[in-house]
């Protein structure tokens, strides 16, 4: 063969010998965390492992506080990120001028980048006396603490996606929003928000998934206590998350044993409430790409 | 009859560059005036003009002054708002809202808040349908997505959309250039019953459209108004060489 052709070979090769073990790799994850975490469904009897108690130690291993205390927070969470988040997009598109745009955006980017453990400290040291001091508990490490902390993490994706979908929403629908009389405000919100409706669901999307599965601040800021959050006052209680459990416990279990394996069968949960939330999005924004919507 | 709208030494600039130089003319009522010259000559720039659509566009300039029913619109403390209601537009390309049929005609109404009840707002709806000749099509899919119906459609309902807030005066920004001749023609034919009720400034650069559905038509070169008169006239006895040079297309 001629060289050139020889090295376009090896190169085409390359690619896809590092395309195909990418995905390898992420297979091989994902069968390691199956075979690891499905011996606990098993091992450990339905009625124990959607009770209410998290005693692995007396081999209680009910997921359902970590389950809904995942839950709590990341709602919390969403529930806080998202009208502030799209408020912000709003204003970065529609409302400042465009040199502040050419600032802000970047800015609300590089915050995406903090590491959530300086985070995490930032809501044990500030955040969490705050709350405590404000609602006059007993402790500041609480899932509201936790909420805020992941909202803040979750607020700059949310940012950044939304505003890019208002961006792609076309001038034309402002004009003629404009030009019947609407004014500025009734424009964005009766016409460009819900033109970008796809858009902004996808931000919400992946600020969620970011929220759900962050380990390291949650950790830090919710108390990881297991109760079951169903008490009126649980947002301002203790919760312990699935992620901070894996984390704070995985170093400390004997290998093989039910608890490791329960531990890896909460990752499998995680996976499967991480995908169903995917899908979801991915659903909602394929139904509306083939009304014609996304343009 | 009296004007309309009369606009007085209007000069524009897209920041240091002058679109338009020194424009004076009357809009008479309850006709059809059409503007037109070769792209790039102002006549949208104009026609933008009298809604104040291009206070949207920063770096732009605007001298003179555009009077409505001898009101200047440009004056200080005008309600850009209500003037817009009252001077509405139709745009180029057909641009109805990702919404419901529904939603798009009754966008106006509920923004302006001119419904009591659902009742009102579905009777408005109906008649602004009617008025275009489009409820008859899309009378049982009222719920339907604007995007799904055809270009024509979609631009008769944009046309309802306006008539839906009542307006005085409607400005149509070359309406037909994105549609074939036979729905070009259901248009022209629109145009020339809403000029009972409406007055009408259209943009083209069909001369045939301008000379077929105008009473009155204005001719643009390079952002100065060469000559304005009733059609019929600038048509067959036009008074500059300029404009004769462009209808018969020496020119342009």
């Amino acid at each position: 063969m001629h060289p050139r052709r020889w090295t376009e070979f090896a190169i085409e090769s390359l690619i896809r010998v590092l395309g195909l073990s990418s995905i390898g790799f992420v297979l091989l994850i994902f069968l390691f965390l199956l075979k690891e975490g499905l011996p606990a469904f098993l091992q450990v009897p339905p009625e124990n492992l959607l009770g209410t108690r998290w005693y692995p130690t007396f081999d209680l291993f009910g997921t359902l506080p970590l389950i809904l205390g995942s839950l709590l927070v990341t709602a919390t969470a969403i529930s806080i990120a998202l009208p502030l988040g799209v408020a912000t997009a709003v204003f970065v598109r529609e409302v400042a001028p465009g040199w502040a745009r050419e600032v802000l955006k970047p800015m609300i980017e590089v915050l995406a980048g903090i590491p959530s453990v300086v985070l995490g400290f930032f809501g044990m040291t500030v955040l969490a006396p705050l709350v405590r001091e404000t609602l006059d508990a007993p402790t500041g490490l609480t899932a509201f603490t936790g909420g805020l902390v992941l909202a803040y993490m979750a607020l700059p994706t949310i940012i950044s996606v939304a505003e890019d979908a208002l961006d792609a929403v076309p001038k034309s629908y402002r004009d003629a929003g404009l030009a019947m009389g609407a004014t500025q405000w009734q424009t964005i919100w009766r016409v460009v928000v819900p033109a970008a409706r796809s858009g902004i669901l996808t931000a919400v999307m992946l600020g969620m998934g970011r929220a759900i599965g962050e380990t390291m601040a949650v950790m830090m800021v919710t108390g990881n206590a297991a109760r079951m959050p169903t008490t009126i006052d649980s947002l301002f209680r203790p919760v312990r998350t699935m992620t901070a459990t894996i984390a704070a416990e995985m170093g400390e279990v004997a290998r093989g044993s039910t608890h490791y394996h329960v531990l890896f069968g909460i990752g499998i949960i995680l996976f499967v409430i991480t995908f169903v939330l995917n899908l979801v999005a991915a659903g909602a924004i394929f139904k509306k790409r083939r009304r014609g919507g996304l343009r | 009859m009296r004007p309309k709208i009369r606009v007085d030494h209007l000069s524009f600039y897209y920041g240091d560059k002058q679109a338009l130089f020194d424009i004076s003319m009357e809009i008479r009522e309850r006709q059809i005036t059409a503007l037109i010259g070769p792209s790039g000559c102002g006549k949208s720039t104009f026609l933008r003009c009298l809604n104040r659509m291009n206070d949207t566009i920063p770096g732009t300039r605007l001298e003179g002054r555009v009077l409505l029913d001898g009101q200047d619109v440009y004056a200080p403390g005008t309600d850009v708002v209500d003037l817009r209601r009252r001077v509405g537009m139709v745009f180029q390309r057909p641009n109805p809202f990702p919404q419901s049929i529904f939603d798009n005609v009754a966008f106006g109404p509920r923004v302006l808040g001119l419904c009591r009840g659902r009742d009102e707002l579905e009777e408005v709806v109906e008649r602004s349908l009617r008025d275009v000749r489009l409820w008859d099509e899309v009378k049982d899919n009222l719920k339907q997505d604007a995007l799904s119906l055809s270009l024509g459609q979609q631009q008769r309902l944009c046309i309802a959309r306006v008539i839906a807030v009542q307006p005085e005066v409607i400005l149509m920004d070359e309406p037909c250039s994105a549609l074939d001749p036979i729905v070009t023609l259901g248009i022209e034919e629109l145009m020339k019953r809403l000029r009972e009720q409406y007055t009408i400034v259209i943009v083209t650069h069909n001369m045939q459209q301008a000379a077929r559905v105008s009473d009155w038509t204005g001719f643009f070169w390079l952002g100065r108004l060469v000559e304005m008169g009733p059609t019929g006239d600038v048509f067959t006895r036009p008074q500059q060489k300029l404009t004769e040079d462009y209808i018969t297309g020496r020119a342009g």
